[in-house]
């Protein structure tokens, strides 16, 4: 019993103890939190005091800054100033202002006058329209005769003398919340001097799908490589690389069409796109065979000793012209950028007289790019890219006997005139339906040395497996019994080209670019070609893609 | 073994939806990024896209940067069109609705600031919230430089509501560092007020008009073409007369042709960051500035 009272009596004691301990801690959180109280109070009366004290002097800065700027005189609006002051449809894009020049002292601190590069902006209220014009020009000879053929791309130099390789304007801007658009136009004069227009692109982009969609539609390049979907003032080098201009054709591969195209989630960029477009126009690897500027006349011996008659038109999708490409890029370091990609495009040819005849072009490419760290205006940097390119075109079968008259239209009894022939029967040929393989690969590389200052090197090859349509020997007839033998497809021959030039750019938009241009023909031999381009940009487009 | 294997999955799947609960902010430059860093501190991830000592006007568009622009909550520029050499393509290739001009994730560092060298006549009604181009080195004035942090700040806080109260702590103990240290560097460079100094490019123009020194000229003949030694020659007599002290330059410009003007007009070169460096004590926006001070303030005694 008693231990239960003094067990009760001890709880008891401790409960009292502890109820009084609790009771000066929470006189002392009482005691500490008005102490905080008073130091917060204090402290904001501090802040209000320094306050005050700023914006006195604040005042003081500001009446003395008022003083000075008075005392500067205001600069005389420019006589060429085109920018008016209404406040509906204006063009506003002022010339560079005569004031400029660092001796005068009434230029305001830190004015930046209107720079070409500035977008040249057309707008009323809030529609708008940026507008750029770019000229580029070469002048210079080659030993060649055949300037056509030996620069088979559609805007190289293409005579001795004077080339307008483009005039191209460019329009761009936003169309709503939801698109945007843009549209290059392209004038240039072909090898005869006539003047020839190109709606080189004219497409809507769309800037807010869900799930990382992005479409494009109108006219617009494949996706396929590097250089295919550039523009001329866009290039490294003055001429377009042999693997484009012999394998997608002379403007490269662009038709109306449309793209999707996604962005992948991995850590590092990735862009799958897929692109279907018409398989004919100025796809000269598919349906639309034998386009060129000033080519007109129908050559000779056309590709494959076959003439293109076999426009099957579009039944069905695989009529269309297909274009997947997967490109991944990483930065290797802080200075050094990788680009990947793989394209391929799959469509109909027109080659031969029946028959499903089909292309297939496959292309890999590698773009490497270091710019130092502390770079000026972008330079130094060096820029590696090369591709490679493969194409396999089902050439149909063909009988050169198209009148079944043995070839003798006019009945003299020889094989008439243009008519491929075997010399062994000395009847029109009969070609079969085989697969051409034609492969083409470009490296060039860029460094940028000196602020304005590139030089560069590029390496063009040519190579394709011969076919046994050039293994027969077979010859043209004359109309007098004579064959002259073909020999090998000169549309595939093999080529090889060095191109070194040096490129200065005074300032962003305009550029002199020196190029030589050592050829190795197949059959043909050697050439040497010297170029001087200029080009100049108004309002261009001055953001570039990697 | 299954277990471990779906426990492995299911990390890995989590792991980045956990990842993306922090709000991501990709800023363009340098200067921007430091005022957006004292502001969300680490309840943000902050990605910049130029580096420390790039050219900001020159940055290569490097894919990966459409890779990053993609996944971002919010995207800062500095606004004033430094950034249009490079940025709007990336922007468009971003498939980010939200980051583009006017949308909810975007906003420019130079919206209601005052900009020096703002053309007269009608203002550009281009893609939405920019201004018409003015001097876009504004962020070399810390009271400028104040109000953009404010701005940030509202931005930040809008986009994530659920950390805006530690935002706003944030931003007002950088506000209160910062006016301590504005009197400072007021009582710093009073003594200098007035004195003459030449660039080599317009950055140094808001520095310039805050503390009262006068820039007398410009080493680049037009804005964004290189020196020639006939302008800087120029140069010179000018220079004499108006008695210029300092000839300042850019970190990651060469000094050749800024010795060649110090030499013949007696004054000093003086090479400075104009971005806060990627380590050090300019790392941040007030050491950055307090660099700045304190450079000028002893080239000039």
């Amino acid at each position: 019993m008693k231990t239960i009272y003094r067990i009760t009596g001890l709880v008891f004691a401790l409960c009292l103890a502890a109820g009084s301990l609790k009771a000066q801690e929470a006189d002392k959180i009482q005691e500490l939190q008005r102490q905080l109280q008073a130091m917060q109070k204090a402290f904001e009366e501090q802040q209000r005091a320094h306050q005050q004290q700023l914006q006195a002097m604040q005042a003081q800065i500001d009446a003395l800054a008022g003083s000075t700027d008075k005392a500067a005189p205001k600069p005389a609006p420019s006589p060429t100033d085109v920018s008016s002051v209404t406040s509906t449809g204006s063009v506003t894009a002022s010339a560079p202002s005569t004031a400029s020049s660092p001796g005068t002292t009434t230029r305001l601190p830190g004015f930046k006058s209107w720079r070409p590069t500035d977008p040249l902006r057309i707008s009323r209220g809030n529609a708008s329209l940026d507008l750029g014009l770019t000229g580029t020009f070469t002048t210079g000879g080659s030993t060649a005769d055949d300037i056509g053929e030996l620069n088979p791309g559609g805007h190289d130099p293409n005579n001795r003398g004077f080339t307008v390789q483009g005039v191209e304007i460019n329009l761009a801007g936003a169309v709503d919340p939801y698109f945007q658009g843009s549209a290059n136009l392209n004038f240039a004069l072909n090898r005869d001097g006539e003047s020839f227009m190109e709606v080189e692109e004219a497409w809507l982009e769309s800037t807010s799908l869900p799930a990382n969609l992005q479409l494009r539609a109108g006219q617009i390049w494949s996706d396929f490589g590097r250089h295919n979907a550039t523009h001329i003032h866009g290039w490294s080098f003055v001429d377009q690389p042999l693997a484009v201009s012999r394998l997608l054709g002379p403007d490269g591969m662009r038709n109306p069409g449309g793209r999707v195209s996604w962005l992948a989630p991995t850590p590092w960029f990735t862009e799958l796109s897929f692109t279907v477009q018409n398989s004919g126009g100025v796809a000269t690897s598919f349906r639309g065979g034998g386009h060129g500027h000033g080519d007109e006349a129908e050559e000779e011996v056309p590709m494959g000793f076959r003439h293109a008659e076999n426009n099957r038109g579009v039944r069905r999708f695989s009529d269309m012209l297909v274009n997947p490409r997967l490109a991944m890029s990483y930065n290797l370091t802080d200075t050094q950028t990788i680009l990947l990609g793989g394209s391929a495009a799959f469509g109909p040819n027109t080659s031969g007289e029946g028959g499903e005849t089909d292309t297939q072009i496959y292309g890999a490419d590698l773009t490497w790019r270091w710019q130092a760290k502390d770079h000026q205006r972008g330079f130094p940097f060096v820029q590696f890219q090369s591709e490679f390119m493969a194409r396999k075109f089902e050439a149909g079968g063909f009988d050169w006997d198209e009148d079944a008259n043995g070839g003798d239209g006019d009945g003299n009894g020889f094989v008439d005139e243009g008519i491929l022939t075997d010399p062994g029967t000395g009847l029109p040929a009969v070609l079969a339906p085989e697969t051409l393989s034609d492969y083409g690969v470009y490296s060039q590389l860029l460094y940028g040395f000196r602020p304005g200052w590139v030089a560069g090197m590029r390496f063009d090859y040519l190579f394709g497996k011969r076919g046994l349509y050039e293994r027969r020997g077979l010859g043209l007839a004359d109309n007098a019994g004579a064959i002259a033998p073909v020999g090998i497809d000169l549309e595939r021959g093999n080529r090889f080209r060095v191109s070194p030039n040096l490129t200065w750019y005074p300032t962003e938009f305009s550029k002199v670019r020196l190029q030589y241009n050592y050829d190795d023909r197949d059959r043909i031999g050697i050439d040497h070609s010297l170029w001087l381009q200029m080009e100049m940009s108004l309002g261009a487009h001055s953001a570039h893609r990697f | 073994m299954n277990n471990v294997k779906t426990w492995f999955l299911a990390a890995l799947v989590l792991c980045p939806i956990a990842a993306q609960a922090k709000l991501n902010i990709v800023v363009t430059l340098p200067d921007c990024a430091a005022l957006v860093r004292e502001i969300v501190g680490d309840k943000a991830t902050v990605t910049t896209l130029a580096q420390g000592a790039e050219d900001p006007h020159f940055v290569t568009p490097r894919p990966s940067y459409t890779r990053t622009l993609n996944q971002a909550d919010l995207l800062v520029d500095g606004g004033a069109e430094l950034e249009i050499g490079w940025l709007p393509p990336l922007v468009s290739g971003a498939r980010n609705r939200d980051i583009n001009r006017g949308g909810s994730g975007r906003v420019s560092a130079a919206t209601g600031i005052r900009l020096l060298g703002v053309r007269t006549g009608p203002v550009d009604r281009s893609q939405g919230d920019v201004h018409a181009a003015g001097n876009p080195h504004f962020l070399l004035d810390p009271l400028r430089g104040k109000a953009v942090a404010q701005n940030l700040a509202k931005a930040v806080m809008r986009l994530d509501p659920k950390n805006a109260s530690v935002y706003q702590q944030n931003l007002d103990a950088f506000v209160a560092r910062l006016d301590q240290k504005l009197i400072e560097w007021h009582k710093t460079m009073t003594a200098h007020k007035g004195k003459a100094i030449v660039t080599y490019h317009s950055n140094f123009d808001y520095f310039a008009e805050r503390y009262g020194l006068k820039v007398a000229g410009q080493l680049e003949p037009k804005p964004g073409l290189p020196p020639t030694p006939g302008h800087v020659r120029k140069l010179v007599p000018k220079a004499k007369a108006e008695k210029v002290r300092l000839v300042v330059v850019g970190s990651f410009r060469p000094t050749r042709l800024a010795d060649f003007l110090s030499k013949q007009s007696g004054a000093t070169t003086l090479s400075l960051p104009i971005m806060p460096t990627e380590s050090g004590e300019s790392k941040d926006y007030i050491g950055w500035i307090d660099r700045l001070v304190s450079e000028f303030d002893k080239a000039l005694k």
